[in-house]
């Protein structure tokens, strides 16, 4: 089954060239739907046969490398399109198949009607391709293409109702925002290059070769430079501070996209690169700590700005943001299988919030279509009271708003928990470790407010569109409502398989199979974490226990809050921003960032580009050459009286002439 | 056939004795005589393509005396490696897609137009061959008289001054490399070489300030054909006034005669001057990169902006061929033909929509992919292809000369150039956006035709390189390979063999790829002496 590792990218790849080049004379859409779907699918069946040969082998041996052909050789740089199998991998093309065929599946109904139909098809399959490569190369540079190519996608499909220049200008920002990542990706590529090809005549950007040459790595030094250099990939196509901006404005593509690209899949990439990476990452304290702690801002700061927006598909956006926040916070103290761990988890639960949202978004469409309003369909404060409508969607949302939020017996719960323990009980960043956990804990309140605070405005009270429009409100079919049922599903059950130890010993010794499966693969990072880890680490049972009771009472704090403020007191909200208009402002316009960048970056950049071309361009090297130009003229109008084709005057200069060389011979 | 150089370089000329005897006012035989002709060249050059041998030799060679002129020898001496062999294919590949680029586009005086564009092949073709100094220079002067009747009778509103422009430009730095040549000879005499070979100049032993003075003059004439900033003031005008075929043809070959230059002369003959004067060109290859880039991205007009995009791209071709290394000088080799079929691609699209519009102001387009889907995606490919997106070829060239120039002492150089990749997704994208995207509101736009058989046949073979040099670049780096790496050995300076002698010869055979991370390693020691 290995050696078919080819085939998984290899069924996306296909579905987009039949769906490329001829979806458009197809145009019957269960067919194009269906090849999508299909195509995906059998990836999806391809990876379960991977998993389940991986699963039988024992641990120490889950490693498969698969050169596909050479690629790019030249000299001592030898790079191959080539795939590597380990359980990291495996789980990364379980969810993203897995996640990405219900998505495909939804999307049959979510995009029926749509103009431009079998192009999006063509494109899902092609992000697909892409996102495989990116989790399954082995070397630097396939994953390198797969980064740039699920770059791509996100653009053209960001891009998708091009027509409008928001989304074309949504689609730009992405992409070039992105593109700064990459430059960092780069140069962390080319650092690690050359250190260990000058250093050791190791000339490699292959992963496995580089874990084998480790050892040889320093600590901190070239590798701080090297992993930061990466991390601002990851903070780019992850979307966190300082290049997140461009994650809300996403939200301009259709809803399934934001599920699966911005939502499951790619934004996660920087998480999965990091873990790729560990055994590089953590040679650097310095590195660590600075994704610990970007990570941790990122996650209050999203969740902040979460709190004050309207939009329910922005709220879930900045949610993404502050989640992905708690993953970076993971990876930077070391706990990578907890980083990892939400990240599936929380694929599961937050693409079933997305799915929820374009399933309440298609149904308010249709209503205030049919009610000739023109109230936007993804405002929560025209929703209100779609609970009774829409049960299916109401179900899962809510399963999935819990998992989110921690409460126990929920995916999200087991994942988060371990990620603020980790915080807190990490051997490596000091006294910053209380600080951690305490920015990851508050975050977690905002977070149980913001999503509670979206389901009370969208499910619960009294419904705000015109009774007119609500007649028309019902709830989606079966191919949009089985995608939610089986991700709210997962968003319960999913965080079964990674129990935290002191939970999986009190019911009995079920052990943490998800720690276990990600074992081999983090080994090298944690024993060279050893290393330098501060001795500590040892916390008592009930310091464990009693930080998961206080994150339970910070979610429920979160849901008091917003159960508070909008279904008690619904005038509250108003009272409060009435009173902090300031803040309100702030928070609502997302802490002005956009205008930051805009006055810091973007418009001086243009203004630099506008002198260089007005005024150095064409004043002051054109003005050189012009004049140049110009002086030869003016020197050639003077010559033009001497040869004035008259004999006689060409005659007395010959004569002159002889007359100046012959002196010069008498005279010497 | 011992003489297949000669046939493929001066087929276009017998192309125009041809067209001589064609009426003028038959423009459909005049175009499909020099479609034939340029097709039947690039068929005639495919033999030498398939028939060439990895290894770092000329082949195909042909070496003859020519002329005799008092103390002056010039011989026909002629041959590729793998260095200009792709340069060759590039030409003969291009050349029939810009002649039928022209079908529709040139009405006037198309007999000339015709003969103008085969004299060009010629020129071109034979500057790639020559192993004769001076049969370069005289091929090289040939190219400049047609592009700048094509220029200046076919150009636009202001094609006078962008024809004269480029004609002082580029002549004034001939003149230099004139200049420079003769003297290299009479220093070559000295030694015992009796004629303008350039195999047997490459051995002549110069003193440093002597290459220095020379390789100033043939930088320069090269710099200005690259163009490197800050000589490339002509390269916007002399595009944007010249008809489509020409920017085409500019952009996708000529501008490579600069690069050439410096990798098949410049550098070989003067290998230590070259090395002094490495942090300068690369300054002004980044300098270039970033500052056209910027620039591009503030172009109103298309045309220009691809123009200035070309800066940034070459740019990258010389920060890689002063990397001195194996990847560096294999990326910017790739990168010189990416950048004939991409940016020859972007000119030929900007052609089309100037057909159809007679405009190229940004601000004139907007929301096209509604009314022209077929050519929003060949556009589409071609702009990221532009940007340098994996899978594309632009990456492979991109990704070479960068992670060349990093390992090289170009490391800090390196990382500004890096900036690159971000600014050419901004003004690439931005103008793409502003073109195709948003809603089709202009009126002139709303009955634009999508592209016809001829221009999607015209673009299909562009398009299909740019995937297949972007994926399996193998046959491209093979072929090129053995000759870089001498190239790599001769331009290593003789205080640096000298002190690493045992570099080469000792590695093991069958270790390709231990060969040279050895010898690249004594280049930073050799060099700090």
């Amino acid at each position: 089954m290995f050696d078919n590792v080819w085939l998984i990218p290899l069924f996306p790849l296909i579905g987009f060239l039949i769906n490329g080049f001829f979806g458009k004379k197809i145009k019957n859409e269960a067919v194009i739907g269906g090849i999508g779907t299909l195509m995906i699918f059998l990836s999806f069946i391809v990876s379960c046969g991977i998993l389940m040969q991986m699963i039988g082998l024992p641990a120490e041996q889950r490693v498969f490398e698969k050169v596909v052909f050479p690629w790019i050789h030249s000299g001592n740089l030898k790079v191959d399109m080539a795939f590597l199998l380990d359980p990291l991998s495996c789980v990364m093309i379980m969810v993203v198949t897995g996640v990405g065929t219900l998505i495909h599946l939804y999307s049959i109904g979510y995009m029926h009607g749509e103009e431009g139909f079998y192009r999006f098809f063509a494109y899902l399959n092609l992000f697909c391709m892409s996102m495989l490569l990116l989790v399954l190369g082995n070397n630097m540079l396939v994953m390198f293409i797969g980064w740039e190519g699920v770059g791509l996608c996100s653009y053209l499909l960001i891009g998708y109702y091009f027509h409008k220049k928001s989304a074309g200008d949504a689609a730009k920002k992405a992409f070039v925002m992105n593109r700064v990542g990459d430059f960092g990706f780069l140069i962390g590529m080319f650092t690690l290059f050359w250190w260990f090809g000058s250093n050791h005549n190791i000339w490699t950007i292959n992963f496995t070769e580089i874990k084998a040459a480790s050892h040889l790595l320093p600590y901190g030094g070239v590798v701080t430079v090297a992993t930061l250099c990466f991390f601002l990939g990851a903070t780019g196509k992850s979307a966190q501070l300082p290049l997140y901006t461009w994650l809300p404005d996403a939200m301009e593509g259709p809803t399934p996209v934001s599920a699966l690209i911005h939502a499951a899949t790619m934004v996660t990439a920087g998480v999965y690169m990091i873990g790729r990476m560990s055994f590089v990452f953590i040679k650097s304290p310095e590195t660590m700590m600075v994704v610990a702690v970007i990570g941790a801002a990122t996650a209050i700061f999203a969740a902040t700005i979460g709190t004050a927006q309207n939009d329910i598909k922005r709220v879930l956006a900045y949610s993404t943001v502050s989640q992905l926040g708690f993953m970076f916070l993971a990876m930077g103290v070391g706990a990578f299988t907890a980083g990892i761990f939400h990240l599936m988890t929380h694929a599961f639960f937050k693409a079933c919030l997305f799915l929820g949202s374009g399933s309440v978004i298609h149904s308010m469409h249709h209503a205030l279509h049919h009610a000739h309003s023109h109230d936007d369909a993804q405002d929560m404060r025209n929703m209100g009271g779609l609970k009774s409508a829409m049960p299916i969607t109401f179900i899962t949302f809510l399963v999935s708003t819990i998992a989110i939020a921690g409460i126990p017996g929920f995916s999200g719960f087991f994942s988060k928990d371990e990620i603020l323990w980790q915080a807190f009980s990490n051997p490596f960043h000091g006294q910053l470790n209380m600080v951690l956990w305490g920015v990851g804990a508050i975050a977690a309140c905002f977070t149980a407010f913001y999503m509670f605070r979206l389901v009370f405005m969208t499910f619960f009270g009294e419904c705000r569109i015109t009774p007119k429009a609500k007649g028309h409100l019902h709830e989606s079919p079966l191919v949009i409502t089985i995608p939610l049922m089986v991700l709210g599903l997962l968003a319960v059950v999913g965080g079964y398989i990674g129990l935290p130890k002191l939970i999986g010993d009190m019911l009995g010794g079920i052990p943490n199979y998800f720690e276990h499966w990600l074992e081999p693969v983090f080994a090298q990072a944690h024993e060279y974490s050893t290393q330098y880890a501060h001795a500590g680490g040892h916390h008592s049972h009930s310091l464990e226990w009693g930080l998961m009771g206080l994150s339970v009472v910070i979610a429920l704090i979160g849901i008091t809050i917003a159960f508070t403020l909008y279904i008690k007191n619904t005038e509250l909200p108003g009272k409060f921003t009435a009173t902090f208009p300031a803040l309100h402002r702030a928070v609502y316009n997302k802490w002005y960032m956009d205008e930051l960048y805009d006055f810091a970056i973007v418009n001086p950049c243009k203004a630099l580009g506008r002198f260089l071309w007005k005024g150095f361009d064409v004043v002051v090297i054109d003005g050189i050459v012009n004049g140049v130009a110009n002086v030869v003229l003016g020197f050639s109008g003077i010559f033009r009286f001497i040869q004035s084709g008259l004999i006689g005057n060409y005659a007395w200069s010959m004569a002159f002439g002889v007359v100046v060389i012959l002196g010069y011979y008498v005279f010497k | 056939m011992s003489n297949l150089l000669s046939l493929t370089t001066f087929l276009p000329v017998l192309g125009v004795l041809l067209l001589l005897f064609v009426p003028k006012d038959s423009k459909s035989v005049l175009r499909g005589v020099a479609l034939a002709v340029t097709a039947v060249t690039f068929v005639v050059s495919l033999p030498i393509l398939t028939g060439f041998q990895t290894n770092a030799e000329f082949q195909f060679v042909e070496n003859m005396p020519w002329i005799a002129a008092g103390p002056f020898v010039m011989r026909y001496n002629i041959g590729v490696d793998g260095i200009s062999l792709w340069l060759v294919i590039l030409t003969t590949f291009i050349m029939p897609i810009a002649v039928l680029s022209t079908f529709t586009a040139v009405e006037e005086k198309v007999k000339e137009y015709m003969i103008c564009l085969l004299l060009l092949e010629t020129g071109m073709l034979g500057a790639f061959i020559s192993l004769d100094l001076f049969l370069f220079y005289i091929f090289w002067e040939v190219m400049l008289i047609p592009m700048y009747f094509m220029i200046g009778i076919w150009g636009g509103k202001n094609r006078i001054y962008a024809a004269v422009k480029f004609f002082v430009y580029t002549m004034v730095g001939s003149l230099l490399m004139l200049v420079a040549l003769i003297f290299l000879y009479f220093k070559g005499l000295e030694a015992g070489i009796p004629d303008f070979g350039l195999l047997q100049l490459f051995n002549l032993k110069l003193d440093l300030s002597t290459q220095i003075w020379l390789f100033m003059a043939f930088a320069f004439a090269f710099a200005i054909k690259v163009p490197m900033f800050p000589l490339h003031t002509w390269l916007p005008d002399a595009h944007t006034e010249a008809p489509t075929a020409g920017s085409v043809i500019l952009a996708a070959i000529l501008l490579k005669m600069g690069t050439y230059g410096y990798v098949r002369f410049a550098m070989p003959l003067f290998p230590e001057a070259a090395h002094k004067f490495a942090p300068v060109i690369a300054t002004l290859a980044v300098i270039g990169i970033v500052y056209a880039s910027l620039v591009a991205m503030m172009q109103e007009d298309v045309k220009k902006l691809v123009a200035y995009s070309s800066v940034a791209h070459l740019g990258f071709v010389m920060l890689g061929v002063f990397a001195f290394n194996q990847q560096g000088i294999t990326g910017g080799m790739l990168q010189m033909l990416n950048h004939g079929v991409s940016t020859g691609a972007l000119f030929l699209i900007v052609g089309f929509i100037y057909e159809r519009r007679h405009t190229r102001l940004i601000t004139d387009f907007g929301g096209l992919s509604k009314q022209m889907p077929v050519f929003a995606t060949i556009f589409m490919i071609v702009t990221f292809s532009s940007i340098g997106l994996p899978g594309t070829n632009g990456f492979v060239g991109e990704f070479l000369v960068l992670i060349g120039a990093f390992e090289s002492e170009l490391r800090w150089w390196t990382i500004v150039a890096t900036s690159g990749v971000i600014l050419s997704a901004v003004y690439m994208l931005w103008v793409f956006q502003r073109v195709m995207f948003g809603e089709l509101d202009n009126p002139k736009n709303q009955k634009l035709l999508d592209l016809n058989a001829r221009e999607v046949g015209i673009m299909v073979p562009l398009i299909a390189l740019i995937f297949f040099m972007g994926l399996y670049p193998k046959p491209f780096i093979d072929k090129m390979d053995p000759a870089i790496k001498k190239l790599v050995s001769q331009v290593r300076p003789v205080s640096m063999t000298a002190q690493a002698p045992a570099a080469i010869p000792v590695m093991p055979a069958g270790h390709p790829g231990m060969e040279i991370p050895a010898a690249e390693q004594n280049l930073p020691a050799g060099n700090a002496h």
